[in-house]
């Protein structure tokens, strides 16, 4: 007879009713490699990121709008949303600024770092649905960073958008990013309307708040220009509530309009609870949820 | 479901053989209070009198077996470019729980919808559950359980075997073939009508024990109306965001996670340890932002959590009516009382 118990090893498929699979994904890092190490400005720096293995590089996949954990071992892991173009598969380009621990450490990196990517997590932009309509993309400060990914999306299927525009604001001329691809943005017939907040002696654009390039941008369309246009908005937490006010204001169909909202997640699903808004986790349902749901959430932005 | 019951003398028999052979832990007296009156916590079983199964409540739940507050996620062998990530589980015997509370198998239930049962499911936990035999046995409800409230006063499932103490003998419900097995070492038989009649007789007098109780209808509604509501500053005022609610809490499960170097510099760790949405830094993201920097805002947090963000996805609430919570806080912020004051649109004093 028996009186003692035996240790069970889940890892065996027979030995639990979750698949093996699913349990081993928990906490697999992809190893990736630092390809290359672009400094943007004075606090932002693009890291082009390579999965190693052939077999994952090609397997790694993404849609615009969904974010990865990046982890350097003993130093720490956090979120970030995926830069670059979702045509690339098993590569991604994070836009990281130098803020804390982590990334204070990636700013010293070189070239040849060896990474470990988890992920992709989250909701993205769906952006299939936006064919056929005018897009508005919407960014403050490095709220950049998460619409480019859209971005390139735009342009690798520029025939199936109509009017596009870029709204960017930053708080000075120096902090802008990605300078070096807005002619690239707009021969592809992307109109980009960008707006600074304090001047310096070279800048010759527009000054002042976001919400003053929107406005005149979305002044005096005909009706059917709002109902056709999709909106996709990221930033820090205070412009969010001006421009989707704004966009409210201008009848955008709360379904049209999408937001990105930053969390800190220490886990990216749905176990750590530290990114919920209310009681939604923003790492499962989100990060980019439309307005109709932001509205429905509290304390959201 | 199979019944059996076994005279008294027959569960010692049976924690004995348990002992000799597995890794046990029950609810032991750790000390007395100032008054005298007995402190229990879970602890492990050397020996048959060690266990106290007339216990009243522990102050830390059984949570720490499965969820325990410093765990290991993975370790690092480093080399000077590259590194090799390691991954345990933390499952290093079997464990036998003898003596859990009805609230407190509840609770794992409650825990294995969010941790086993969804998107992602956590493998450390679950390799702990499929590794822990758990046998429940029945409570004298305290003044501060309000377990009937949420529904969580009987077990239904999440254990292996089940006692209650019918004063002559014990009543044994028999959820699993290990446990019928371990049944078979010791003398048990059928059980006959007067013992029937003997166990309703006790669940009904238990059931009018229950002194507090909190009025959960329509409660996600009401949370989302009184969002605004002036009681939550209240609360938030006397809370001292200490986080020992959620340490004490049976179904907290948020966790930070930390890595570290070691001194030698050949291997690192990444260390998940338990949090609690009460301290202040819970929702800060990158940059210093603080999403919820008032205590009245994290407190309330906790609240809708619990009793509207699971309700919403599990249909149930994440609170099993333990009170261990309000008994352990500083501040006497009990969950009956805030529950009511959001009902009542004021704190009544």
């Amino acid at each position: 007879m028996i009186s003692q118990l035996k240790l069970i090893d889940i890892t065996k498929s027979s030995m639990a009713e979750k698949r093996v699979g699913d349990l081993s994904r928990f906490e697999y890092s992809y190893k990736a490699e630092i390809m290359s190490v672009y400094r943007l400005t004075e606090k932002e720096t693009l890291y082009r990121i390579q999965i190693i293995d052939p077999e994952e590089r090609r397997r790694f996949s993404f849609t615009p709008g969904q974010f990865v954990m990046l982890e350097l071992p003993g130093i720490d892991e956090a979120p970030f949303s995926i830069s670059s173009s979702p045509s690339i598969r098993g590569e991604i380009e994070l836009c990281i600024r130098r803020v804390g621990n982590l990334t204070n450490f990636l700013a010293r990196v070189k070239r040849g770092t060896i990474v470990g990517i988890r992920g992709p997590f989250g909701k993205g932009f769906p952006m299939e649905e936006m064919h056929g309509q005018n897009i508005l993309l919407v960014a403050g400060g490095l709220g950049l960073a998460p619409l480019r990914s859209p971005i390139f999306y735009v342009i690798e299927n520029r025939s199936r958008f109509e009017e596009v525009n870029i709204v960017y604001g930053t708080k000075s001329p120096d902090q802008l990013l990605f300078t070096y691809q807005y002619e690239m943005w707009q021969k592809d017939d992307i109109n980009l309307n960008i707006i600074v907040e304090k001047p310096d002696k070279k800048w010759k654009g527009p000054v002042g708040l976001i919400t003053d390039s929107l406005r005149e941008i979305l002044s005096g369309r005909d009706k059917e220009f709002y109902q056709n246009t999709y909106a996709i908005v990221c930033g820090p937490p205070v412009m969010f509530k001006f421009v989707c006010n704004m966009l409210n204001e201008f009848h955008i169909p709360m379904q049209k309009m999408f937001v990105s909202l930053e969390r800190r997640m220490h886990c990216g699903m749905g176990k750590c609870c530290r990114c919920n808004v209310g009681s939604t986790y923003t790492c499962l349902k989100g990060p980019v949820f439309d307005y109709w749901t932001v509205m429905n959430l509290k304390e959201a932005i | 479901m199979i019944f059996r019951v076994f005279e008294k003398e027959e569960l010692k028999k049976l924690v004995e053989l348990l002992i000799a052979h597995n890794r046990v832990v029950g609810p032991v007296e750790a000390g007395k209070d100032s008054s005298g009156i007995p402190i229990y916590a879970f602890g492990e079983i050397f020996e048959f009198k060690d266990l106290r199964l007339n216990y009243t409540t522990t102050k830390l739940s059984a949570k720490k077996y499965f969820l325990p507050f410093k765990e290991e996620l993975a370790t690092f062998r480093m080399d000077t470019m590259n590194w090799q990530k390691e991954i345990n589980y933390n499952v290093k015997s079997p464990l036998i729980l003898f003596g859990l509370h009805p609230c407190d198998i509840n609770a794992l239930n409650k825990l294995d919808k969010v941790l086993i049962h969804s998107d992602y499911p956590m493998p450390y936990y679950l390799a702990k559950r499929k590794n822990t035999f758990i046998v429940g046995v029945n409570c004298e409800p305290q003044p501060s359980c309000f377990c009937r409230s949420m529904g969580t006063d009987t077990a239904m499932h999440g254990f292996d075997l089940f006692i209650t103490d019918l004063g002559n003998r014990y009543f044994a419900e028999i959820h699993t073939d290990t446990a019928y097995n371990f049944l078979k070492h010791i003398k048990t038989t059928e059980p006959c009508e007067d013992d029937h009649v003997r166990y309703m007789k006790i669940v009904s007098e238990r059931n009018k024990k229950f002194v507090t109780y909190v009025d959960t209808t329509d409660l996600m509604k009401i949370l989302d109306m009184e969002f605004q509501s002036e009681v939550w500053k209240h609360w938030g005022d006397r809370c001292l965001a200490c986080g020992t609610c959620s340490s004490v809490c049976p179904t907290c499960y948020c966790y930070g996670v930390e890595e570290s170097v070691d001194i030698d510099l050949k291997r690192a760790r990444k260390l998940k340890m338990l949090y609690s949405c009460n301290l202040i830094d819970f929702a800060e993201v990158a940059g210093g932002h603080n999403f919820r920097p008032e205590r009245s805002t994290r407190l309330k947090y906790r609240y809708y959590h619990k009793h509207r963000g699971f309700v919403e996805a599990f249909e149930e609430s994440l609170c099993v009516g333990c009170g261990r919570c309000g008994e352990a806080c500083l501040a006497e912020i009990r969950v009956p009382d805030v529950i009511n004051s959001v009902r009542s649109n004021g704190v009544r004093v």
